[in-house]
């Protein structure tokens, strides 16, 4: 008789913990093959409002900590993932229907996104930041801050990879993030979760919840304690992609950064640039005289 | 500093960091290509210089094992190191970052061992400094693009370090060029080669390929032969301002790139409204963090006359209190003079110093119990002197505070600006147009303001004039060891 | 040691001399904010950095064991609860005089620190044992009553018999800049610290640093306090966090230092609440010795305001007497 596994409950995570959903629901997942997998928590409107609490408690420390922390953090992440290699490739392989080689190139990738992305939290200032010549006896100096609390639509299509290049590049300047999943490929998320939670990540910074974007979105675009939208989550979706106005709409009424999608979801192995960090960043500049 | 025994007295029982966490090795080769060889020339001993007891046999590079070194290190740019893609080489570094923390506290104890620093010193403030700068550099090797500098690495890096930070030198220049794509020869000072051996052997534990770091020891000869070798595309030096002025003469004519890091005579600088008790310890901390071996070292108080007796005061009682003893004991504040050599120049400045302030000042220092064996030198402070004193013009590099007074902002400047060094600089006030108003006329590389000797891998630090030329540190350290975007 | 004795009284004159030193510039609330204000800037950042330095300081061993006896000799044991009874008064004053059960060699604590309605159930236990008792006055913690009722407060536990009386300074008129009124309220309680056969309540002036915020107020109150007579400055009240930190506390030993290279005369420090561990006991003990000097090394310069750090003192002190560790089950409670 061979051995029964025990098998996984997937959880939401918020302020640290792995609660289920307020509302009791859960939906199953299925592989590429259309096969059962799991049931995940289908996070409600409930849980989308918690875990903006959650985020914009943990916004004051996050943002704070030196930068060099938080890239000793980020890089921290970065080697349990790599330590958790192969449960990562089984569960990219059987969201995303990959072959083993293919799944492993893909968390490869991913931690070495994790990577860059946590070496950029001491540098973003010093290349997107200055001094300005001003006209007259001023010290007069330009720096990047974080905006607060950003809602983000991860990728619906790739799992991992995108996941991670949506959420680093929010959180290693500062920013704290609620994040709701692919739908249909939500399982990578939840392992993902459970790596920030023994990563030194502080409750909060990063709050995953499995689920629905089109029923959460429209909360999180109109939650006035919200500073900012990441909408990748949307692109490649037809059905998806009509929201793309509505959510635009309510989060004009607090002048929410949006960052549209792209039609389809870019090439996630490419360079992704500054703009994914720099959306989320205000820049502050600072007045002095300089005299006796 | 030698307490009056009353029944009130709290003495500080003896707290000894252990040596079992370190292990010296009876002599030591070359790290040449990955593995330690023997070295073909001669040899020297590396010597505790708190105890005067010998640590070890350390092999002196010659001509022929420098030469060895260099061809391994181009062999290693051209096949491996230059070719391999920014975010391979970045994980190669955080390995390294990441063991350093690992063996942080044998590092730290060798360290003072070998250099005879205090361990509080090297316990928190080298070793994590060293930490943090190769995880630095190491999250630039793959966003060369962004840096403004390019992405091109310049090729063989010839690096010579000196003997006041051994392991964090070794950090300023090893990790923005291995970021870069360059492979290095690095040269320790001859008094303190062990932690750049045991750095060699945490290099190995990182799977370093082969020849990216070369540690080749010996003493002047050896550095010479080394900036001198054809194979180099970049010198990299710190010490004194006499050995830079003879690279620079040396690859005068030669198509190397050269930075160099030099020596200075900073003025820290207190306004009547500075905070005083902050400034005492940032005067303090300026002149004997390390022995005062430090280039950027406060060695001339410049304190403003209305103040300049309060100030005073504040800080030769501050000054009974610093500890000074065995390096090893976690409560010592100031640690042994590194070399009999050095004790011996601070000692002839000091002397000359007596002279020259007698009448005008005096030269003080806390009644102090030295060690009968090992070198060491009391905190000592000179008050009275003025500009043409040698001991306000002269880098001593020891713990001798020079003290003079102004009167004005404009007449700071003046003096502190009245050298040909032009690397550091301190001020104190409560007045922050003041400290920008001060900041942008001192001709120095690096202004401190209401703090003093803070380093950090995000912060360019390189001096003017005959302090040397380039920077350390933060995106401005990267261009030393990249071709930059002109053809 | 004087800590066996009663109080030293510094005598009718000493705090007229310094409010004679100092009344020109008590003489109005301009005068008093000009001198308040011209004094040294204490930076923030530099200030906590010396106080993190001192904190590596190892005491080990014999200085250890010395640090730890003097502590416990340092300790105002406190209870300041509305549930305080008479019961729990008697067992924590019982506590104070023998710390540890299983060891007759531990000294005692420098005083018990309760509520003035308390007192005298505090004084019968405690008798001619040396052990003090403190009492919290002027409508302890917040300050918020009229000037007749907190003056009333400390009369009352005067009265019944405390040594000490720990006042709390109105942050309300510190923070709206009536330095004047501060002033005045300390230099009135001190008054009716006096008893009718002319010796004094010793006076502790509490700022409530945890509301007063920057080290720069906590320099001034530390010199208004001790202008208007205060024998001891003190942290916090323990209900407002935070309430005791190093840094607060090096910048009020840095303000009694300048004081008496000032004036000649000592005034003494007591940082209270959030002091949990003998390592952090030490911290303080360290910086008491570096900053201000051993002269504040002493129960009648420098206390602890605390209740846990007692057990945890016990604690280390009979390890470093068996070499065991020990558990919380061989300390009393109270």
């Amino acid at each position: 008789m061979s051995r029964i596994d025990v098998r996984k409950t997937s959880k939401l995570y918020i302020g640290g913990a792995f609660p289920r959903s307020e509302s009791g629901y859960s939906y199953a997942v299925n592989d590429a093959r259309g096969r059962f997998v799991a049931n995940a928590a289908l996070a409600s409107r409930k849980d989308a409002r918690d875990a903006v609490v959650a985020a914009r408690k943990a916004f004051g420390g996050w943002s704070t900590r030196t930068a060099y922390n938080r890239a000793q953090v980020l890089y921290r992440v970065a080697e349990v993932m790599e330590d958790r290699r192969p449960q990562f490739v089984e569960a990219v392989r059987q969201a995303e229907g990959l072959n083993e080689s293919r799944a492993a190139r893909v968390v490869d990738e991913a931690v070495d996104r994790l990577v860059w992305y946590a070496g950029w939290a001491d540098k973003i200032t010093q290349v997107t930041g200055n001094a300005n010549p001003v006209a007259g006896p001023f010290f007069n100096l330009s720096t990047p801050e974080p905006t607060g609390v950003v809602a983000v639509l991860a990728p619906q299509a790739s799992s991992l990879l995108g996941l991670v290049s949506a959420v680093a590049p929010v959180v290693v300047t500062g920013n704290t993030a609620v994040v709701v999943s692919s739908y249909d490929r939500p399982l990578p998320a939840v392992t993902f979760a459970e790596v920030l939670a023994t990563s030194d990540v502080p409750g909060g910074v990063v709050n995953i919840l499995t689920g629905s974007a089109a029923t959460i979105a429209p909360w999180l675009a109109s939650h006035m304690d919200v500073n900012a939208l990441e909408l990748v989550g949307l692109a490649g979706d037809a059905a998806l992609a009509a929201l793309a106005t509505e959510l635009e709409v309510a989060a004009a009424e607090n002048l929410k950064r949006v960052r549209r999608a792209p039609a389809a979801e870019p090439d996630w192995t490419a360079d992704p640039g500054l703009a994914a960090m720099t959306a989320f960043l205000e820049t502050k500049t600072v007045w002095h005289p300089i005299g006796v | 500093m030698t307490p009056t025994p009353t029944s009130r007295a709290f003495e500080y029982a003896p707290a000894p960091e252990s040596r079992a966490v370190v292990d010296i090795k009876a002599s030591y080769g070359l790290f040449i290509d990955g593995e330690f060889v023997d070295g073909r020339g001669t040899s020297f001993k590396t010597v505790n210089p708190a105890t005067e007891e010998v640590l070890s046999e350390v092999a002196e590079a010659n001509d022929a094992d420098v030469d060895r070194a260099v061809k391994a290190a181009r062999r290693a740019h051209d096949r491996v190191w230059g070719p391999m893609p920014g975010r391979e080489r970045a994980k190669y570094l955080y390995r390294i970052a990441r063991i350093i923390q690992e063996r942080g506290r044998e590092l730290a104890v060798l360290e003072s061992i070998d250099n005879g620093k205090p361990i509080r010193e090297s316990r928190d403030v080298d070793v994590p400094t060293v930490a943090a700068h190769f995880f630095y550099y190491a999250g630039w090797a793959d966003k060369l693009e962004y840096s403004g500098y390019g992405s091109t690495p310049l090729g063989v890096a010839g690096q010579v370090i000196p003997w006041n930070f051994p392991l964090l030198m070794l950090a300023w220049k090893i990790a923005p060029a291995l970021a870069c794509g360059n492979t290095v020869v690095l040269k320790p000072a001859e008094t303190t080669p062990l932690t750049a051996l045991l750095f060699a052997e945490i290099c190995q534990q990182a799977d370093l390929p082969p020849g990216v770091v070369n540690i080749i020891t010996g003493a002047g000869d050896t550095g010479r032969a080394l900036v001198a070798h054809p194979g180099i595309d970049k010198v990299a030096f710190t010490g004194s301002t006499d050995v830079g002025r003879a690279i620079a003469r040396q690859v005068a004519g030669t198509t190397k790139k050269v930075t160099l890091e030099l020596g200075g005579k900073a003025a820290n600088i207190v306004f009547d409204d500075a905070p005083v008790d902050q400034a005492v310890e940032g005067i303090v901390n300026g002149i004997f963090f390390n022995q005062g071996h430090v280039c950027c070292a406060g060695s001339r108080l410049l304190v403003q006359e209305s103040v300049a007796d309060e100030v005073l005061e504040r800080l030769k009682r501050r000054m009974s209190t610093l500890r000074l003893g065995d390096p090893l004991d976690k409560n010592t504040d100031i640690g042994a003079i590194n070399s009999a050599e050095q004790l011996a120049k601070i000692r002839e400045l000091s002397e000359i110093g007596e002279r020259e302030v007698s009448g005008a000042g005096e030269r003080w220092a806390p009644p102090c119990e030295l060690p009968a064996t090992g070198y060491w030198f009391p905190p000592t402070l000179f008050t009275g002197v003025t500009q043409a004193h040698r001991i306000a013009r002269e880098e001593v590099f020891g713990p001798v505070l020079s003290v003079l007074t102004f009167r004005t902002p404009a007449e700071a400047v003046e003096k502190a600006n009245n050298t040909p060094y032009g690397l550091s600089a301190g001020v104190w006030t409560d007045k922050g147009s003041l400290i920008l108003h001060m900041a942008n006329r001192l001709r120095a590389g690096v202004v401190w303001a209401n703090t003093f000797n803070k380093f950090d891998p995000t912060s360019p630090f390189g001096g003017y004039q005959e302090s040397g030329y380039g920077r350390e540190g933060g995106r401005h350290g990267l261009e030393a060891y990249l071709k930059g975007t002109q053809a | 040691m004087t800590s066996t004795s009663l109080p030293t009284t510094p005598g009718p004159g000493s705090g007229a001399a310094a409010a004679a030193a100092f009344a020109d510039v008590t003489r109005s609330d301009a005068s008093l904010r000009r001198f308040l204000h011209g004094l040294p800037g204490v930076d923030q950042v530099g200030a906590e950095a010396r106080a993190a330095t001192l904190g590596t300081r190892s005491i080990k061993t014999t200085a250890k064991a010395f640090a730890i006896d003097l502590a416990i000799r340092m300790v105002d044991l406190t209870t300041l609860e509305g549930q305080d009874t008479h019961g729990k008064v008697r067992a924590l004053a019982a506590k104070a005089m023998h710390p540890d059960p299983a060891d007759p060699s531990c000294p005692m604590t420098a005083a018990v620190c309760v509520y003035g309605d308390l007192v005298a159930t505090a004084r019968e236990v405690l008798g001619d044992s040396g052990v003090h008792v403190a009492a919290v006055a002027t409508a302890f913690p917040s300050g918020r009553a009229s000037l007749g009722v907190k003056l009333a407060d400390v009369r009352d536990a005067v009265e019944a018999g405390a040594d000490e009386i720990d006042m709390v300074i109105d942050r309300g008129a510190f923070l709206s800049g009536r330095y004047l009124d501060v002033h005045d309220e300390i230099v009135a309680v001190r008054e009716a610290c006096r008893r009718p056969d002319g010796t004094d309540a010793h006076l502790k002036v509490i700022f409530e640093t945890g509301e007063l915020q920057t080290y720069d107020n906590v320099r001034r109150a530390s010199w208004l306090a001790m202008m208007a007579g205060g024998h001891f400055i003190k942290t916090s009240t323990g209900k407002v966090q935070p309430a005791a930190t190093l840094p607060v506390t090096l910048v009020m030993l840095e303000a009694v230092r300048d004081f008496r290279d000032a004036t000649g005369q000592m005034v003494g420090v007591k940082p209270a609440g959030g002091i949990r561990s003998t390592k952090d006991a030490i911290k303080y003990l360290v910086m008491v010795n570096e900053v201000a000097g051993q002269d504040w090394l002493d129960p009648d310069w420098f206390r602890f305001g605390a209740s846990t750090l007692l057990n945890d003192l016990l604690m280390q002190r009979t390890k470093m007497t068996t070499g065991r560790y020990s558990g919380p089950d061989y300390f009393t409670l109270d």
